[in-house]
């Protein structure tokens, strides 16, 4: 870890709302969030915590209205949040680059794979059609699709999913950014392929200098990849830590459960024979629970849990949790 | 750049059109039917030597005969040889609306989706106003403001169907705006005009090229109505809704006057509505089997 250096992108305050017909939706709520250089940041929860609706908000993707987005997104020295429309625009891809989850509809079915790329290098850097396009071939070969000259020149339709995956990084990382948000990144592929690309990312990350925020539900992953895991719950960060300690040493009740729900192969659960579940459903956006959270779905709650918002307590370097046991 | 596994990806996809297209009889019909217009249209000084327009009031209301295979007019005109110039001035006009339509249709069409918003607000409602009246009565109305002519034929008619475009195309765009593709390429910092030109305009397409090949058919339609209430192309152009309209006042003593040019009509929407109807079958891939 490089707890030296300046974080390269930090969030401080995050709040993303969306103003709907129902009320307002909060799907962030006060993140607090930093990304070193050449590390890989796991950003874990269950569906619909807000994992990426933070990616999506540093890159301001998110249509405002209804969308907004407030407090501080500071990155090469600003703040994003300040920045125009245009000014935005040269980050994406350029500084900050974003995969997406779902690789079968992430490249336009109308364009050939070489032209995305060679268009993605196009937008940030002065490069002739002709030089583009080798770059484009180029980066195919860096994320080991076979043939690339070929493969350049095929649709989407041709490739399978690993195969574009793996297009999609080659785009993603063409103008070599600092930073990039894989949101699901394998997710959608079954085991083999996930195995291929996750190794991918991760050479790609040494030989690029590359940060990336990793964002999962998969346990499984993050243990392999991320060195500093961010756990969100319904908008909120509830724990931080290195990635050992936190298998090891979960503070909070809800990093308990989600690594208790992860099937191990020769270990009997502690309860008995069954998996572990977190019982309940994550709560509506709407619908927030007052005091904590995750009180109503909490094995250790405490009659202070459901009057008190819990704070953060910081447990040492890159160690915090939101829990009134830990505080 | 050389791109021949991609076209011949492209050709794959083509062929497979083109397969389910010739499969459809109707549409291969309408498209066969199209192209004897096109011919016609193109060969007429080789069909009909001469002028169309030279009266010959000595063959006034003459019936149909090996000289005059359609009968002639009350001016003593060639039926046959006046269908054939009119075809001319018929798909010109069918080519002209679906300009007019497309190069204004669809661009608005494009931002009002693409944006939303106020400036999707503002497009709608003029739309709406436009659409408030029948396509018709609203060409018919600019013919009105405009005056009569080829040109101002075109110019209302063309006007009158922008709205059908705009609605058409936004209402496409609205969907394929949220695909991820269209996300992505946001991602990695493409322009908002990029956007809309490379990544949603070809995929909205299909429907647009049904719309065109629909509208070439309501065009000559509207085109035959003017003419015929002698508000569109003026004599003595051959034009049929006009040659329709004059022969109206001999419907009893002399039928085929008036009844060629209609069938002249019938034939050609009914190409453009088949072939649209066939295209639309054949682009569209949740068709596809």
């Amino acid at each position: 870890m490089m707890e030296k250096d300046r974080p390269l992108l930090s969030i401080r305050g995050l709040q993303t709302r969306f103003h709907t017909l129902d009320g307002i939706v909060n799907a962030v709520e006060g993140v607090d969030l930093a990304v070193y250089r050449g590390e890989t940041l796991g950003l874990v929860g269950e569906s619909g915590c807000g994992k990426s609706v933070t990616a999506l908000s540093v890159l301001q993707l998110l249509a405002c209205p209804p969308a907004e987005i407030l407090g501080e997104i500071r990155f090469q020295g600003g703040n994003l949040l300040d920045l125009d429309r245009e000014g935005i625009r040269r980050i994406r891809g350029n500084a900050i680059s974003m995969i997406f989850q779902e690789p079968m509809t992430s490249l336009n079915p109308v364009l050939t794979i070489g032209e995305q790329i060679a268009e993605a290098v196009r937008l940030h850097q002065n490069l002739s059609k002709q030089e583009a396009w080798r770059w484009a071939e180029q980066m195919l070969q860096m994320v080991q699709i076979p043939s690339p000259r070929q493969r350049a020149k095929e649709y989407p339709h041709k490739l399978s999913g690993g195969m574009r995956q793996r297009a999609m990084i080659a785009m993603a990382l063409s103008c070599n950014p600092q930073l990039l948000f894989a949101d699901e990144p394998t997710t959608a592929l079954d085991v083999t392929i996930q195995a291929q690309i996750l190794n991918l990312m991760q050479r790609l990350k040494e030989e690029f200098h590359t940060s990336i925020v990793l964002i999962t539900h998969d346990l499984g992953v993050i243990a392999e990849m991320a060195s500093r895991v961010v756990v969100m719950y319904a908008g909120q960060v509830v724990e931080e830590a290195p990635v050992r300690e936190l298998f090891k040493d979960p503070r909070h009740p809800y990093t308990v459960g989600l690594l208790g729900s992860v099937p191990v192969i020769g270990r009997k659960s502690k309860m008995g024979r069954r998996l572990q579940e977190i019982p309940g459903m994550v709560p509506g956006p709407l619908e927030t629970p007052e005091g904590c959270r995750f009180h109503p779905r909490c094995p250790e709650v405490m009659d202070q849990c459901r009057r008190e918002s819990p704070g953060e307590t910081v447990l040492g370097e890159h160690r915090r949790v939101r829990c009134l046991l830990a505080s | 750049m050389t791109d021949r596994d991609g076209q011949r990806a492209y050709a794959g996809k083509f062929r497979k059109s083109w397969a389910k297209l010739k499969r459809n009889k109707a549409a291969l019909f309408g498209g066969a039917l199209l192209a004897v217009y096109l011919l016609t249209a193109l060969l007429a000084p080789a069909l009909f030597p001469g002028s169309p327009s030279a009266p010959n009031l000595m063959m006034s209301l003459e019936k149909p005969s090996w000289e005059h295979p359609l009968g002639t007019d009350e001016l003593g005109r060639t039926i046959l040889g006046r269908i054939i110039w009119g075809s001319r001035v018929s798909l010109l006009i069918a080519a002209g609306v679906v300009s007019v339509g497309l190069f204004l249709g669809v661009p608005f069409g494009l931002i009002s989706g693409y944006y939303g918003g106020r400036v999707d607000f503002g497009i709608q409602r003029i739309t709406d106003m436009m659409l408030a009246f029948p396509g018709f009565l609203l060409a018919l109305a600019l013919v009105a403001v405009l005056g009569v002519g080829l040109k101002n034929t075109v110019i209302s008619i063309g006007i009158s169907m922008i709205p059908i475009y705009i609605r058409l195309v936004r209402g496409c765009v609205l969907t394929v705006r949220e695909q991820v593709y269209v996300e992505a390429a946001r991602a990695v910092g493409t322009k908002d005009f990029r956007i809309i030109l490379r990544h949603i305009l070809p995929n909205v397409m299909v429907p647009i090229t049904v719309q065109t090949s629909l509208g070439m058919g309501t065009a000559i339609l509207f085109a035959a109505g003017l003419g015929f209430l002698g508000v569109g192309v003026q004599p003595p152009t051959p034009e049929w809704g006009a040659m329709l309209g004059s022969g109206r006042a001999y419907l009893f003593n002399a039928p085929h006057v008036a009844t060629f040019p209609g069938v002249a009509i019938f034939l050609a929407v009914l190409s453009f509505n088949l072939l649209g109807d066939g295209l639309r079958d054949a682009l569209d891939p949740r068709f596809r089997i």
